[in-house]
């Protein structure tokens, strides 16, 4: 169900809260949004996908479309399936449609409920009417959100029961959805940014610095916020090489540090990143991916900083980067970032995106005893310590402590000092990229193995992709499943396993086809499909290019 | 005596050298004094302290450091503001000092210097300012003087010269001094008057480069050649909290040295911080995601 309007008609808060009061029953939900780059007014549209049922991507098709006015009505009419429904407002619009429509003078309905801001319960109203969702899943929702706020609760479910009965759903019928069932596990419902902060706070955040960017802005904002206590410490900082330069002066000084942005300010953290590396000091950057390149498109969604996040600096340098595919992953792959800085004592990125920061998805809430935390190797000893010497990983002296050492963005000796022997950038180089080993050997997910033609999407693609996965094996299209979410240093098991293979399929939402070149380079015989409009992939698309490829496959095999 | 600190004292594989009579040479020994003095006021150990130093000539500082050495961190260009940040407000314990040169902390560097003042957050900034790039071999810097001659300005610079400590006093930097290269113990001084103000403090020096910018004549003055000293003594009845008094003497056309303003009723920005934490009760992961379970 998506609901369109201007920014500011109540459309998100009609989603939101079709999408709360759904969850809280026990459907499974997965809310999608865009947004325009302007604080007041512009064209926006959200949705709401329930389902009893894990819902994977966000739905092809519309079954209802709410349209708040015309615009709205004519940028969204075509994505209505058959059956589905429009439900308009009357009061601005009359819709020229030949399919189902009905429509609701909501400025009047809501002013007979005693509250202009109420037209969105109208809509929420008739919605449960014509999905069969009883009214009082709403009721009970309004009551619970607005507690001790009586005049909204009677306004807000005078609302509710007006678009109830002023919406003849006679002529129409999109199905009633089946009864929720109510989970027997504790659940969390939340977007991909809120589970990034959680997870980064449960990894034990202790200093995050920040500028605000779309969209990784929700990000800072939750920090500022929360991480205050006792040696704690965020700040929103004068720009994105202030934030990269201050957490590795926090990572430097022992503490687990993080920063925030979007390619923008990841090209801004450049230079800073492979001082991180250059000196070996832990410190986290996440990228929530927007269009790019330069300021691109800020509110839509990409997968095209991967090649940036793997090489981010000038030099011979590549940093570890974790890429989540649900809000579920984004909690635990942030855990694993703080985690793989800490282990390997240098920078890692968490690769999110738009479509992942913005939407929201019901998972179980993490159990929190069974999570490990990974704290770097400390020096304790007495002074006369040299923090390079070592081939491999050593302990970090911190400031404060016996050992003092000098953190080097130029090539150094075993206690840091400048050098350019070439013996010295020999050591350091092999000491530096020797540290990605303790990050392989990560898991990965595999279906079906024994096919010769795979589908591995990676990031924000997962969900679309393991829905067009499922569909192709409903109608017997044979095809493996790979997936993971530790992209550098990708697990060498898994390289080993798709070299196997006669063709690897990967989904992804750039021009170029960035992570299957980095596949081709491993010897991989890997394809992309690609995608670059924006928006996440549908999945009859993809389903009908997997068909079609692994049909000229088979015809590339018999030739 | 017993080596307080790491002991790599003679950095035996550092293959760096200032030129003979660099003004870096006296900025260096003034910074071992006043680390020392600073830590034995405190009765603490060197490994509190924390130099944070630019690129450049005057970067190489934190290599040279003779004794008992302090932790170091030698970044990259013009950030030395921001790693400072970073260390001192999650550790504020440490003694944290940036050290660098005029290119690095005034051209590329330049932009962190207002959110720290705004901040008033609490290291000391040493500048050394030879008015010109010398390890990239004489290329103008934001402080060389206008019409003059170097590599990256063959027909004489377009530019008129910057006042550091102008800019300084309209940013809000709550402790300000000047002091010169060869005057080693008075800027011991004021690098100790620096570390102990709370606050942002940065001592502007005047640090000659004997290869590309040779100033000590200009600064010192030739009687002989008749050239008047391009230094005075900040006069002893100069109020150090009157921003006018100290914009009259930074202005002057000379460069004053001593201490030009200083203010302490300004809270750091951890103080400010403290007051929210004090005030702010800290949530647990759990209460943290309790919002979110349906």
């Amino acid at each position: 169900m998506r609901f369109s309007g201007e920014g500011g008609q109540g459309v998100v808060t009609a989603s939101d809260m079709l999408a709360r009061a759904g969850a809280s029953v026990g459907y499974h939900v997965q809310t999608f949004a865009t947004f325009p780059s302007q604080i007041l007014g512009g064209p926006t549209w959200t949705q709401t996908r329930l389902s009893v049922n894990l819902v994977l991507s966000p739905g092809d098709y519309l079954d209802v479309l709410v349209a708040f006015n015309n615009d709205a009505f004519e940028e969204h009419k075509s994505e209505v399936q058959q059956d589905g429904v429009i439900l308009y407002n009357s009061s601005e619009f009359t819709p020229a449609f030949d399919g189902l429509a009905i429509g609701l003078p909501l400025k009047e309905l809501a002013k007979e409920a005693g509250d202009p801001r109420a037209a969105n319960m109208v809509i929420l109203g008739a919605l449960s009417k014509l999905v069969d969702m009883p009214l009082k899943y709403f009721e009970d929702f309004v009551r619970s959100r607005f507690i001790g706020r009586q005049a909204i609760i009677e306004s807000n479910i005078k609302g509710l029961s007006l678009g109830n009965t002023n919406v003849n759903a006679d002529e129409f019928h999109i199905g009633a959805l089946v009864e929720p069932k109510k989970s027997k596990e504790t659940l969390v419902f939340l977007k991909g940014n809120d589970a990034l902060s959680l997870g980064a706070m449960q990894a034990g955040l202790d200093f995050y610095a920040g500028y605000p960017i779309s969209p990784a802005t929700p990000i800072l904002v939750f920090m500022q916020k929360n991480l205050l206590g006792p040696g704690k410490f965020a700040y929103q900082v004068s720009s994105e090489i202030e934030s990269i330069n201050a957490i590795l002066g926090a990572g430097y000084a022992g503490k687990k540090a993080m920063t925030a942005t979007a390619g923008p300010g990841l090209s801004l953290m450049s230079e800073g990143i492979g001082l991180a590396w250059m000196a070996e000091i832990p410190c986290v950057i996440i990228d929530v991916q927007r269009g790019g390149p330069a300021t691109g498109l800020p509110t839509k969604t990409e997968q095209s900083d991967l090649t940036a996040a793997i090489h981010p600096a000038h030099g011979d340098v590549t940093i570890p980067v974790i890429a989540p595919g649900t809000v579920e992953e984004c909690f635990y792959a942030m855990i694993d970032a703080l985690n793989w800085a800490e282990k390997s004592q240098c920078p890692v990125i968490l690769l999110s995106d738009h479509s992942l920061a913005e939407r929201s998805q019901d998972f179980v809430k993490p159990d929190l005893s069974k999570i490990n935390i990974d704290e770097r190797l400390i020096y304790k000893g007495s002074n006369g310590y040299n923090r390079y010497e070592a081939k491999g990983i050593s302990p970090m002296p911190i400031p404060g402590n016996p050992g003092a050492y000098i953190a080097n963005g130029s090539e150094h000796d075993y206690v840091g000092d400048t050098t350019h022997k070439g013996s010295h950038h020999i050591h350091m180089t092999e000491r530096r990229f020797s540290k990605l080993k303790l990050l392989d050997s990560y898991p990965y997910e595999r279906l079906n193995r024994s096919q010769s033609v795979a589908l591995m999407p990676w990031g924000g693609s997962k969900g679309s992709a393991l829905e067009a996965y499922n569909l192709l094996k409903k109608e017997s299209i044979e095809i493996s499943w790979y997936y993971t979410m530790y992209l550098n240093p990708l697990s060498s098991d898994l390289i080993h396993e798709l070299q196997k293979k006669d063709l690897v399929l990967v989904p992804e939402l750039n021009y170029q086809g960035q992570f299957s070149s980095i596949l081709r380079s491993e010897g991989i015989k890997a394809e992309s499909i690609t995608q670059y409009t924006g928006l996440p992939f549908k999945v009859k698309d993809l389903v009908k290019i997997i068909s079609e490829r692994i049909e000229t496959h088979k015809k590339e095999i018999v030739v | 005596m017993s080596v307080e600190g790491n002991g790599h004292n003679n950095h035996p594989e550092y293959d760096f050298k200032w030129c003979p009579g660099c003004g870096d040479f006296g900025v260096r020994r003034a910074l071992e004094g006043a680390i020392s003095e600073y830590n034995t006021k405190l009765e603490q150990t060197i490994d509190k302290t924390v130099i944070v130093a630019g690129i450049g000539c005057s970067g190489n500082l934190v290599h040279l450091v003779e004794g008992p050495q302090p932790y170091g961190i030698h970044g990259i260009h013009g950030r030395t503001l921001p790693i400072a940040f970073g260390i001192k407000m999650i550790r504020p314990e440490l003694n944290v000092i940036v050290t660098a040169g005029d290119g690095d902390f005034l051209s590329i560097g330049a932009e962190h210097i207002a959110p720290q003042a705004s901040r008033n957050l609490d290291i000391t900034v040493v500048i050394m300012d030879n008015g010109v790039y010398g390890l990239t071999k004489g290329q103008s810097s934001p402080t060389t003087v206008l019409g003059e001659i170097t590599s990256s300005t063959p027909y004489g610079k377009f530019e008129m010269p910057l006042s550091p400590l102008d800019l300084y006093l309209t940013y809000g930097v709550t402790f300000i001094a000047s002091g010169y290269s060869s005057k080693p113990k008075d800027l011991t001084k004021l690098m100790v008057k620096g570390m102990e103000h709370p606050g942002f403090s940065i001592i502007q020096v005047q640090s000659p480069c004997t290869t590309y910018n040779d100033t000590y004549a200009v600064l010192k003055g030739n009687l002989k050649l008749g050239i008047e000293p391009g230094i005075f003594e900040v006069p002893q009845d100069h109020d150090v909290t009157d921003k006018y008094a100290a914009s009259k003497l930074v202005n002057s056309g000379k460069i004053p040295i001593g201490v030009i303003y200083e203010r302490t009723d300004i809270p750091t920005l951890e103080d400010r911080i403290n007051i929210v934490r004090a005030k702010t009760e800290s949530k647990d992961i759990e209460q943290l995601l309790a919002p979110y379970v349906i």
